[in-house]
């Protein structure tokens, strides 16, 4: 819930256009619900979020588009160790499905 | 010398109407949504205390059945209820909703509750033959009351009702006119959870045989706060539950540290008794009503059991070596510091590797690890995975990032390091604890060495620190091999009292 406000507050702050949000969510459903809420609004009607369809673009933590431009070294220590549990195909396919649809930038 | 586990008690409580009434999915539903379809449909979904004692997790919770009958039973139990299984096992007992109500009102010091008469009268010829139910806590149980007088105060008074069947038994009432801290629903709350605590000590009591007058001092690792508006978590649990227990010669306090707490305490109580401070310490804890219900929405839409229906509660007896008894070692436990950082690396390097560096010891000697035991069979349906084979992968992963595992090896090393997790969802319940039953008898029985227990805890509920926590500790087979470290220490040791003799041998001289 807070961090749904503090999204809102970002994009309001900055411009949805300027905004772009990484998410860490180790599972594909959780990763697509939490791209859903910063894109169409809150699947959950439970948040600030609720029926506000920021479109932001959005990205897992795991995808090369972000992967990339993280610094190796850093990415190694942080991410390198989860990113061999996670189903990163799966979070993939959901991150692409969710930006395909509700993403307006 | 180290402490021992001497011994652990483990209780649930079948809570349909606290489910209901005090769970705060459903609070807060009824104050949002009030005429919602998930509260209009949750009753449907309840299950009666026949299926909660034939549910497989809660066999295992109690020690009836073991986490191998758990994982060779598939990967979902709500579906197959156990024949003939019973309330009682040999680490505690489901106990049913209505005797836990005659519990909680003999836990009550200060004539808050009670209950109607024709309930009271009904429950307490069975309460009366419970195994553990003495003349001592007999004697606190009140007569019941007219259900006028019942509804009177829940009407008037801002009583919380106590529902039993869906039909109003008793009261729980206010202990002060202003103060929110001592309003009816946190009494509700902590009484509930010093009465299951107190059962845990009753079973831990009958489990280990020690006698009463024997333990020292209690802490109590629950997730309650209780006390008034000048100090909101005074404390102290511990203490009022073990003088309900007939704990006459233990003192107590409590310790918080959300689901980290019950590891925190272990660590504690084990440095206290290896310090010669006290010879038996309990850490103990009592369930969460506001817990109950937490995942019900999912559950409901899933057209699922609402199976976050127990208050869990444990009690865990750690003493002066015996010579026998598993040991906890002190001198090689985890934590996560202020300053070790938040990602799961990071994490697990703090709570796993740092202490087994220490050792000298790679992951795979630990045995068994048993990090958050949440039971899939709940937290699956509610989008949440399995939590204990997510922390076993994580642990198998820094494996493969040490070299001490081979990529390839990642499932087969969770099959044999991990278990399938059967701990309800109360928070600080799953967190490590419940396996410490089954690591004393693994251990005694010389079929494993040593296990690892992890908690974690989320701060930032609290809104004081966004700071991640957790801590670990090591239980081993008693007398078992010591690390490599114990052995440098030792000659660090003999090199000291050496240079001690020089020196008094030269003072001599010297006078």
């Amino acid at each position: 819930m807070e961090n749904q406000k503090r999204v809102k507050d970002f994009a309001d702050q900055y411009g949805p256009e300027h905004v772009v949000v990484i998410i860490g969510a180790a599972e594909g459903e959780a990763a697509g619900l939490a791209a859903e809420t910063v894109t169409a609004g809150d699947p959950t009607f439970a948040g600030p979020l609720t029926g506000v369809s920021l479109g932001l673009c959005v990205y897992h933590i795991c995808e090369d588009a972000v992967k990339n431009e993280v610094d190796d070294d850093v990415y190694d220590e942080q991410v390198s160790m989860m990113e061999m549990v996670l189903d990163v195909d799966e979070i993939v396919r959901e991150m692409d499905a969710i930006r395909s649809q509700y993403c307006k930038y | 010398m180290n402490s021992v586990l001497k011994g652990s008690s483990f209780v649930l409580v079948h809570s349909p109407d606290m489910l209901v009434h005090s769970g705060t999915t459903q609070t807060t539903e009824r104050i949002v949504n009030p005429s919602s379809e998930y509260l209009s449909k949750l009753p449907k979904y309840l299950r009666s205390f026949d299926d909660v004692v034939a549910y497989l997790p809660n066999q295992v919770y109690i020690g009836s059945k073991t986490p191998d009958d758990l994982a060779a039973a598939g990967s979902t139990w709500y579906d197959k209820p156990l024949k003939g299984a019973n309330r009682f096992g040999p680490f505690g007992e489901i106990m049913p909703q209505d005797e836990f109500y005659m519990l909680m009102q003999a836990c009550d010091a200060f004539d808050l509750v009670r209950l109607e008469k024709a309930f009271s009268d009904d429950v307490k010829v069975r309460f009366e033959k419970h195994p553990l139910v003495d003349e001592h806590l007999l004697a606190m149980v009140s007569d019941g009351i007219d259900i006028g007088d019942i509804m009177k105060v829940v009407n008037e008074e801002h009583a919380e009702g106590i529902y039993h069947d869906d039909k109003l038994v008793g009261y729980v009432k206010k202990a002060h006119d202003i103060d929110i801290n001592l309003s009816a629903h946190v009494i509700f709350e902590n009484l509930a959870s010093k009465a299951s605590c107190t059962l845990a000590l009753m079973h831990l009591i009958k489990v280990t045989g020690i006698s009463k007058n024997s333990v020292e001092y209690v802490i109590d690792c629950s997730e309650e706060a209780c006390g008034d508006m000048n100090q909101r978590g005074g404390g102290n649990m511990a203490k009022a539950a073990a003088e309900i227990a007939g704990l006459s010669g233990a003192s107590g306090a409590d310790i918080r540290a959300f689901c980290a707490a019950p590891a925190h305490a272990v660590i504690h109580a084990a440095a206290l008794v290896a310090s010669g401070t006290y010879d038996n310490v309990v850490v103990a804890a009592g369930g969460s009503t506001a817990k109950l219900g937490m995942n019900g929405k999912d559950h409901v839409k899933k057209e699922l059991p609402v199976m976050e229906d127990v208050m869990g509660g444990f009690a865990v007896l750690i003493s002066k070596n015996d010579g026998k008894s598993p040991e906890i070692l002190s001198a090689f436990t985890g934590k996560h510091s202020v300053g070790s950082g938040s990602s799961p690396q990071a994490v697990i390097t703090a709570l796993v590797t740092d202490p087994l560096d220490k050792m000298g010891l790679k992951i795979a000697d630990i045995d068994k690890y048993s990090p958050e035991m949440q039971n899939p069979d709940l937290t699956k349906p509610a989008g949440a995975g399995d939590v204990p084979l997510a922390n076993y992968k994580m642990i198998a992963a820094l494996g493969v990032k040490r070299g001490e595992l081979d990529r390839t090896d990642i499932n087969a090393f969770t099959e044999k390091h991990g278990m399938i997790g059967w701990a309800p969802t109360q928070g600080h319940i799953p967190s490590g604890i419940p396996y410490l039953g089954f690591a004393r008898n693994e251990m005694m029985s010389g079929n494993i060495e040593r296990s690892m227990i992890i908690g974690k805890g989320s701060l930032f509920l609290g809104r004081m620190t966004n700071l991640f926590d957790g801590v670990s500790f090591i239980v081993q087979k008693n007398g078992g091999a010591r690390p490599a470290s114990d052995a440098v220490s030792e000659d660090t040791i003999k090199r000291l009292i050496a240079q001690s003799m020089r020196e008094l041998a030269a003072s001599m001289g010297v006078e």
